[in-house]
């Protein structure tokens, strides 16, 4: 936090979000905001309200709902110098737009040797535990990690989501920035039966006014302990934490804030202290970004792991509409997935 | 060689639809209409009523206000003909002649529900009813109406599909790629454009160039109509002429409903981007069944039978709602079921 400047404000992720957005509109001229409902309305979750009141309808303003054209003027735009933000409503809703990412923005910096750069920061909510059903709960960030060309960036708190966001847009390449939506407006521990918990209470929704930028490619250390290392991003960070703290367990939980690029060192440093590791993603297990953390580690922390790395993800099914905390990876499977690897 | 000239495209005359009327409904006929609208209307009531007691969780898209456009329509099909729709797909489920036990225990996420609970509201299905969706992507059920229509055409077994979407849909790639692959090999297909003049929370002026939905498939040869999708006798009018024209072999239509939702996009919908007199002169002024008032009297159907109508339909809806409320929740193995053919 060295380089944040006082004073500072309450703000919940959406505010921190949006305030991202304004900042970076009111320093630069070639950043733009649009996409569905983005404009006149404010955005579906409010991310983008205020921005065409503030900065005019050719900053910041609606498209039609059209996933594919919204990243594909995007693309050119980043081509001829602009830096769009387009916002993607749901992340379920950006797979027709899924072509103009993998072939046109990862691809057009390398097939045309470094003449062009993308700096496009693509914003949408992702992630379940609203009830969403399977169009509007998933964790689709395994897809675009796998993506050569790509930055994938996930924040856990409103301190971090405007950080990460300023930096995404000022970034020069294609960033996929993820915003986990159960948590707009409050941290979630995962016990669903509880009242929800404001923002407010949260040390991270201290919010600096100012611009302020948190490197891509570096991971949080949120706790600090000594027997066990848990490696998570976004609502589950939350869920970790609290199921860590309930367990008695004195566990490194990292918040690895983006996935591409990855801070392997600071994973690898905390393995080789603690020789355990559990592995908390919301998305489905088989091909997902845990399976990539679990193969890294052992790369690099073999002869150092006490037990076999464990991942605590959702099932390999669609997102229910019904059964929602049942398929959520939530304390009970945190904790059983801890308890098995501090065993031996 | 010679310099081709620049050349206007000729205004070639297409094949049409005949000239539609308002349909001449017989007093049982009529009766029957005023009680599919009515189904529709209480049973979204309930629903909102439901969402708002916490029964029906995440997304709920109620069809208030739009009910004469797929009572006008279902109406006209016969059993050989198949259906599909986006997620606002209640109503014309239950004109269907779908159970709206199964439909409302399928909001409420339990067992009994036609999904098993795991679809949701968005994500409901019928092969028996030929109802193929119930789908939440916005648009994506268009191809998707072209590949029923071909397969009518492929079996010859006589029916037709109509593909329901709105016009916030009508802005989807995909649903070009439809119109063409429709029109190319003359697809016995009904492209119903409900215009409800909100796409989400843009109106349809914000967000399409040409708003004569109708239009749209002129590029592709596909002949276009425009009714009142307020009053259920001209669209089950312009409904049968575009049938016969679809089953005749013509191949495609473009039909536009000129509609209105009287509630939210969904139920989360805070509904700023309109007004509350907007809304309230369309109720006053253009309401679908209150509008078919006069025609009932002009037949002569007399104040007691409609409340009997009324009186009945309510204890379908209250039905429907204690099922949905007591049927148990799935079990989670449900959780497994039903991802691939196999066991997986």
């Amino acid at each position: 936090m060295s380089n944040a400047p006082a004073p500072t404000r309450r703000m919940n992720m959406i505010e921190a979000i949006n305030d991202a957005m304004r900042l970076a509109m009111a320093r630069d001229d070639d950043v733009v905001v649009f996409g569905e409902d983005v404009g006149f309305f404010g955005g579906v979750f409010r991310a983008t309200a205020g921005l065409q009141q503030e900065f005019g309808k050719t900053r910041s303003f609606d498209t039609p709902i059209t996933e594919c054209g919204i990243i594909g003027v995007a693309v050119g735009m980043a081509a001829y110098g602009l830096r769009p933000v387009p916002e993607i409503q749901f992340a379920d809703y950006i797979y027709p737009a899924l072509d103009q990412l993998v072939s046109e923005a990862a691809r057009i910096r390398y097939r045309s040797a470094g003449q062009w750069h993308m700096p496009i920061t693509v914003r949408s909510p992702f992630g379940g535990g609203i009830f969403g059903g399977q169009t509007h709960s998933q964790s689709p960030e395994g897809i675009f990690t796998h993506v050569s060309g790509l930055k994938t960036v996930i924040p856990s708190t409103p301190y971090d989501a405007k950080g990460l966001l300023l930096a995404a847009i000022e970034d020069n390449d294609p960033v996929i920035f993820f915003e986990p939506k159960r948590i707009y407006n409050g941290p979630f521990d995962g016990h669903y039966d509880r009242p929800v918990q404001p923002w407010a209470k949260h040390p991270a929704s201290e919010v600096p006014e100012g611009h302020y930028t948190i490197p891509l490619g570096k991971a949080a250390l949120v706790r600090e302990g000594q027997d066990l290392t848990v490696i998570t991003y976004g609502t589950m960070v939350h869920v970790g934490l609290a199921a860590v703290e309930e367990l008695g367990v004195d566990a490194d939980v990292i918040d690895l804030r983006t996935l591409i690029p990855l801070d392997i060192e600071t994973i690898e440093a905390s393995v080789k202290k603690t020789g355990r590791c559990v592995i908390i993603h919301e998305a489905t297990r088989t091909s997902g970004f845990g399976a990539e953390l679990a193969a890294q580690i052992q790369e690099r922390c073999f002869y150092h792991l006490e037990a076999p790395i464990e991942r605590v993800t959702g099932f390999d099914t669609p997102y229910p509409h019904s059964l929602e905390w049942a398929y959520f990876p939530g304390p009970v499977r945190i904790g059983m997935a801890i308890e098995k690897v501090m065993k031996d | 060689m010679a310099k081709a000239a620049t050349k206007k495209a000729p205004t070639e005359q297409l094949p049409q639809p005949a000239e539609p009327k308002r349909f001449a409904a017989s007093r049982d006929e009529l009766l029957s209409l005023y009680r599919d609208m009515l189904l529709i209307r209480r049973f979204e009531e309930k629903a909102g009523q439901l969402y708002g007691l916490g029964l029906i969780g995440g997304f709920c898209h109620l069809y208030i206000g739009q009910e004469a456009v797929a009572a006008g329509i279902q109406t006209a099909l016969t059993d050989k003909d198949s259906v599909i729709t986006g997620y606002r797909d209640h109503g014309h489920m239950l004109l269907c002649g779908i159970d709206p036990k199964v439909v409302m225990a399928e909001l409420t996420g339990r067992e009994a529900g036609i999904s098993r609970g795991k679809g949701g509201s968005m994500h409901m299905f019928s092969v028996d009813h030929k109802f193929y969706g119930g789908h939440g992507i916005v648009g994506a059920q268009v191809p998707l109406g072209a590949g029923l229509a071909f397969a009518h055409k492929y079996n010859e077994d006589g029916g037709i599909c109509v593909a329901y979407f709105g016009d916030g849909a009508a802005n989807q790639g995909q649903v070009y790629e439809a119109f063409n692959m429709a029109a190319l090999w003359k697809l016995p297909i009904i492209f119903v454009v409900e215009n409800n003049r909100y796409a989400m929370g843009t109106a349809v002026t914000r967000s399409s160039a040409e708003t004569h939905f109708w239009r749209r498939g002129e590029a592709f040869r596909i002949p276009g109509m425009v009714c009142n999708g307020m009053d259920v006798l001209e669209v089950r009018g312009a409904a049968q002429a575009a049938i016969d024209f679809v089953r005749a072999g013509n191949g495609p239509v473009v039909f536009e409903a000129q509609t209105y939702r009287y509630r939210g996009h969904s139920m989360s919908d805070p509904a700023k981007y309109r007004s509350r007199e907007e809304v309230q002169e369309v109720r006053e002024k253009s309401d679908p069944i209150d509008g078919l008032k006069h025609d009932l009297e002009v037949a002569g159907i007399t104040e007691e039978e409609l409340k009997a109508i009324d009186k009945d339909i309510r204890s379908i809806v209250n039905e429907a709602a204690d099922f949905a409320e007591t049927s148990p929740e799935p079990d989670p193995a449900e959780l497994y079921t039903d991802v691939l053919v196999e066991s997986y």
